[in-house]
């Protein structure tokens, strides 16, 4: 048997959490290493999965599979695709700097108890995440994937009301309560995502009588295993609705902003850059391949609800007072565009939101890591409390600026080439909703110069005036980010190298094929 | 006259006599119900005999012994074949010897070993006059509040009694999944019950509390047993006979050899119906199942804490044990009838104890709630009626009661200067002073909410697929939004210990014995085990999911 190198990318992290939980209390700057050796540790396998993985060999690589639970038809099987390859490469890339952001976040501001020790938690909670996202990325079993992407609530959870900015306007026990509120409201818009979920996957049993995503996938397409038209569309949407609360899609997106604006910096980008990608993720995988009928069906109505985020979210941001808050219905708006990439059907789109997938990732953290060390300084999230620190902290505003620019896909940064293949992608087949979906980057040229504007130029405000530039540990953040955002900006071939066979290959699962281009005959 | 003659007159004087045979008793088979009945005898004979001294160490050495040895001979019978191929009705009809029985006979032994090591803790309350003091009255005869109350507890009387008490409890569950005729049925139901009514009333502190629980406990279960033995009786009128088998056979209508004086009144449908609806009342009351649950809070709330955990483990483990033979063994002819009513309670029970439960401000009155809205789950895998139900309805039972039995060791951890702690404010930042005990109550409350990984998750999912290859998926679906509600107010303690600011005057964490630790390290092992690798134990359940006739 070769080296299960799929099960200790994700066991890798999960040790790490267990060894991270328990450093002793006084130990704390002992746990910040470990956490930052194990995370490095488990890129460098997520590496060793990028360079094993051969994008033109066969779908599933490097698989794994193993008796799990007999009774309930569940297996343990990995198995990774392009598409699964690029997210769990992100997912490596981006922890090592969410620790390393979040380095004194949990520190302790009074000593309470002698056995009270917030800063292990936070940072074994954040490899617990890891661990569950990479091994929902990896889950080729729909069980499986399902009790990860269950699971995956309760360490986000605590992360999100367990720690919080240490400035917030209306003090700390206001801060508390509303922790906890967001917290809570997280939990439970994704849990009843995820139980409504659960019936349709005990749905699916009964009517498939296993969960393995590429038996079930070959018995449609050879036709051995037939659903009836309502059936497949009742479990489509129970599928759909969790991941479309994870992702989020508007009207189920409330939950993001609480959550956003509530929690540090570096859990943000957890939430958006690494969690919510399962959400968009698992609709390619299990929506697309497992009821392709019904996902064609659904099609128009998942369209438009995807243009509603794009436009709606980029409308908030525009008039939102809070940083933070501006990122999250930012990110609700990109959210949009990934889906529509998803569901316009089309080779291009469905790279194109691949490739979103990974640039949003890069380039939300990059934004909001940055808007985190401004935060951390002022202790303020307010736009209003800021201005001309263009002037005071020059590197912070321009790494700042290059993080907005590439939320807004200015050409020159690596999302600009996703943005683009998206639209192009949609146009094909839906040019009004192509064009109608332009509106979002307008907006987003707006927000996000509008932001940059109103923190960073003009007169110098006296809170700001001895603000200190960026240190060490924070250009070891953000630099790297910056890099990838240029590269993958002029060069994204590494990517759409890998991510397109799979792209191909969902594009035959749902038997459609890109609309022959027209051209108007020369007269 | 001849000889032949004189013979025969003895012959015809002896007939009477050689046609009562003696009853043949497998006592092997019975052992465990034997072995625990036997050790309650012993303990009462501990009371009268032993010094009071030495009363609590030989009680406890009794009982131990008896209940491993108990659940050592479950294991051999198992290992036996007696759960599969050798599965038969024992002692001249009385007793069932099958899977179902062994499987839940086992359970309710473990729970009662578990339970057991909780009454006898006595580490929790600061010693009274020099005398170590578990949670229950010194003197339970001795009014609350007066001079003899004091003196008892001065002179550091225990009530020891407590542990033939229970178990006598354990002895009539073990017979009561098992029982294969209506009265020893009956029997049981009384011989576990009674019991019961007196622990709930031997609470240490909140005496008046305890007894007012253990009279609503008493009165109300005094009418379910009514309820239950009129059922009885109607059955009895309506097949003329009491054995499962028989009645069975009647409802089938494959009877041949009717009796004429009975031949009247057999097959009154009138008499199966309200019978049968009767006998499902009174087993329904012990399940604590919608619209029969009212006794429920008051009762978890008031009984001492030990007690609360295991009747809220065991009784629902030996109620649904038999509650499922009843309608698997003497009423699937009946099906069609009661399959719809099944229904309706299962769907009220599931969402009112869900509901009911978000506004509760008492931990234990929270968890009567959430064991209300456990029922409901498990009734929506009895009305499978099929294999899987069945050893759904096991394992459910299974990995329940021991998280059941932990999170109320933990409630009894949690105190102040007036005992328990049990109002949820003072549960406010116990994560920040113990985060240990904080992190293990939010293991077992995450069991209950059915998150992924946790034996509660495997269980729910096991009876959710049975009732939905049963036919019943809007019942599944009722089922999982009532997992939503409910999981909001599991979440919301957790919140409490986790993300409140600890109150100055707040409840302290007693460091237990090793009898809590192991207790509550059960509850841990079986949530965790039973939730990442509960293969093992599906196949057991799976081999146990047939009854025998």
């Amino acid at each position: 048997m070769s080296f299960p190198l799929l099960t200790a990318t994700a066991a890798l992290p999960a040790i790490g959490a267990v060894a991270t939980a328990a450093v002793p209390a006084a130990r704390r700057s002992a746990a910040k290493w470990l956490a930052l050796l194990v995370s490095l540790a488990t890129l460098a396998l997520a590496i060793t999965v990028l360079v094993r993985f051969d994008p033109d060999g066969t779908r599933y690589q490097l698989t794994e599979s193993h008796a799990w639970i007999k009774d309930f038809g569940v297996r343990y099987e990995l198995g990774v695709d392009g598409i699964a390859v690029a997210l769990i490469a992100l997912t490596a890339v981006l922890i090592p700097f969410i620790i390393l952001a979040g380095w004194h976040d949990a520190d302790p501001l009074e000593t309470g108890s002698r056995r009270w020790r917030p800063t292990q938690g936070f940072f074994a909670l954040i490899l617990a995440v890891e661990a569950m996202v990479v091994i929902s990325f990896e889950a080729t079993d729909v069980f499986l994937f399902y009790i990860f992407f269950e699971a995956m609530l309760i360490p986000m959870y605590f992360l999100i009301g367990g720690f919080g900015d240490r400035a917030h306007e209306h003090g700390e026990e206001a801060a508390a309560t509303q922790r906890s509120y967001a917290a809570v409201k997280f939990l439970l818009y994704n849990l009843v995502g995820g139980l409504i979920m659960l019936a349709a996957v005990i749905g699916l049993y009964v009517v498939a009588g296993n969960f393995s995503l590429q038996e079930i996938a070959q018995a449609r397409t050879n036709g051995s295993l037939h659903m009836a038209t309502s059936t497949e569309r009742w479990l489509f949407l129970g599928f759909f609705f969790a991941f479309a609360v994870k992702a989020p899609l508007w009207p189920l997106h409330t939950w993001l902003p609480n959550a956003m604006q509530e929690s540090t910096a570096p859990v943000a980008v957890l939430i958006t850059a690494v969690v919510d990608k399962v959400g968009t993720f698992a609709m390619l995988r299990f929506c697309l391949q497992l009821f392709p009928e019904a996902s064609k069906w659904a099609t128009p109505v998942i369209l438009v609800l995807a243009l509603i985020s794009i436009v709606y979210g980029a409308l908030l941001a525009v008039g939102q007072r809070d940083i933070k808050r501006l990122v999250a219905y930012a990110s609700i708006s990109h959210f949009g565009f990934i889906i529509m990439g998803i569901f316009a059907m089309t080779s291009q789109g469905q790279s194109g939101a691949t490739l979103y997938m990974v640039n949003h990732g890069i380039s939300t953290a990059a934004l909001m890591l940055v808007a985190g060390f401004l935060i951390s300084r002022r202790g303020s999230r307010l736009i209003g409390d800021y201005g001309g620190v263009q002037k005071v902290a020059p590197v912070l505003a321009g790494t700042f600026l290059i993080g907005g620019l590439a939320t807004l896909s200015l050409p020159g940064l690596a999302p600009f080439v996703s943005e683009f293949l998206v639209l192009v992608g949609t146009f094909t087949r839906y040019p009004a909703i192509g064009v109608i979906a332009t509106f979002g980057i307008v907006l987003a040229a707006l927000y996000v110069l509008v932001l940059y504007q109103r923190t960073m130029t003009g007169p110098v405000k006296p809170e700001v005036s001895a603000m200190p530039d960026l240190r060490a540990r924070e250009l070891v953040v953000v630099a790297p980010l910056i890099v990838l955002l240029i590269f993958l900006g002029v060069y994204p071939k590494p990517v759409t190298d890998i991510v397109n066979p799979a792209v191909k290959q969902t594009m035959s699962d749902v038997h459609k094929s890109d609309p022959k281009p027209e051209v108007e005959a020369a007269k | 006259m001849s000889a032949a003659a004189v013979h025969s007159l003895w012959t015809t004087a002896a007939e009477p006599i050689s046609k009562i045979d003696a009853p043949k008793i497998e006592y092997g088979q019975l052992s465990p119900t034997l072995i625990v009945v036997g050790a309650a005898l012993v303990g009462v004979l501990i009371e009268a005999f032993v010094p009071r001294k030495s009363r609590y160490y030989a009680q406890v050495f009794v009982s131990v012994v008896a209940l491993c040895a108990a659940f050592a001979a479950v294991v051999a019978l198992a290992a036996g074949g007696y759960g599969t191929t050798k599965a038969h009705v024992a002692a001249m009809g009385a007793i069932a010897v099958d899977g179902p029985s062994l499987f839940l006979q086992g359970t309710i032994v473990l729970a009662g070993l578990v339970g057991l090591f909780t009454f006898a803790e006595r580490r929790l309350d600061p010693a009274a006059h020099g005398n170590r003091v578990d949670s229950f009255a010194a003197q339970a005869a001795a009014v609350p509040g007066s001079d003899s109350e004091q003196a008892a507890v001065k002179a550091g009387f225990t009530t020891t009694e407590v542990f033939p008490l229970l178990l006598f409890a354990i002895g009539g569950m073990l017979i009561f999944p098992s029982a294969n005729d209506l009265l020893t049925l009956f029997v049981a139901l009384e011989v576990f019950s009674l019991p019961l009514y007196l622990l709930c009333a031997l609470a240490r502190r909140k005496r008046l509390m305890s007894q007012e629980a253990a009279v609503k406990y008493f009165l109300l279960g005094a009418f379910a047993s009514a309820f239950t033995l009129f059922g009885i009786a109607l059955l009895y009128g309506y097949a003329g006979s009491v054995s499962y088998a028989r009645i069975a056979q009647v409802v089938d209508g494959t009877v041949t050899d009717v009796d004429p004086a009975l031949a009247n009144t057999m097959g009154n449908d009138a008499l199966l119906l309200i019978g049968g609806a009767m006998l499902v009342m009174g087993l329904l009351f012990k399940v604590g199942a919608v619209p029969f649950h009212m006794w429920t809070p008051d009762v978890y709330q008031g009984a001492p804490t030990p007690v609360t955990g295991f009747m809220a483990a065991a009784t629902k483990v030996a109620a649904f044990g038999a509650l499922l033979r009843l309608l698997y063994v003497v009423l699937p002819g009946l099906r069609w009838d009661w399959r719809p009513v099944m229904w309706a309670v299962a769907i009220i029970t599931m969402l009112g104890g869900a509901i009911v439960a978000i506004t509760q401000t008492d931990i234990k009155r929270l968890l009567a709630y959430s064991s209300i809205a456990h029922a409901g789950f498990i009734l929506a895998g009895v009305i499978a009626t099929s294999k899987d139900g069945v050893s759904s309805v096991l394992f459910y039972l299974a990995g329940y009661s021991f998280v059941t039995i932990g999170a109320f060791a933990v409630v009894t951890l949690v105190r102040d200067a007036g005992g328990e702690a049990t109002h949820l404010s003072k549960w406010a930042g116990l994560g920040r002073r113990s985060p240990l005990v904080a992190a293990v109550f939010a293991i077992f409350l995450l069991a209950f909410a059915g998150i992924p990984l946790t034996s509660g998750f495997a269980g729910k999912f096991a009876v959710f697929k049975a009732a939905a290859d049963g036919g019943a998926v809007p019942l599944v679906v009722v089922g999982v939004i009532s997992s939503a509600i409910a999981a909001f107010f599991y979440i919301r303690v957790i919140v409490l210990m986790f993300f409140s600011e600890p109150k100055p005057e707040g409840p302290t964490v007693a460091v237990p014995s090793p009898l809590t630790m192991i207790a509550i390290g059960m509850g841990v092992a079986v949530t965790l085990v039973l939730g990442v690798a509960p293969q093992y134990f599906l196949d057991l359940a799976g081999q146990a999911g047939v009854f025998v006739r």
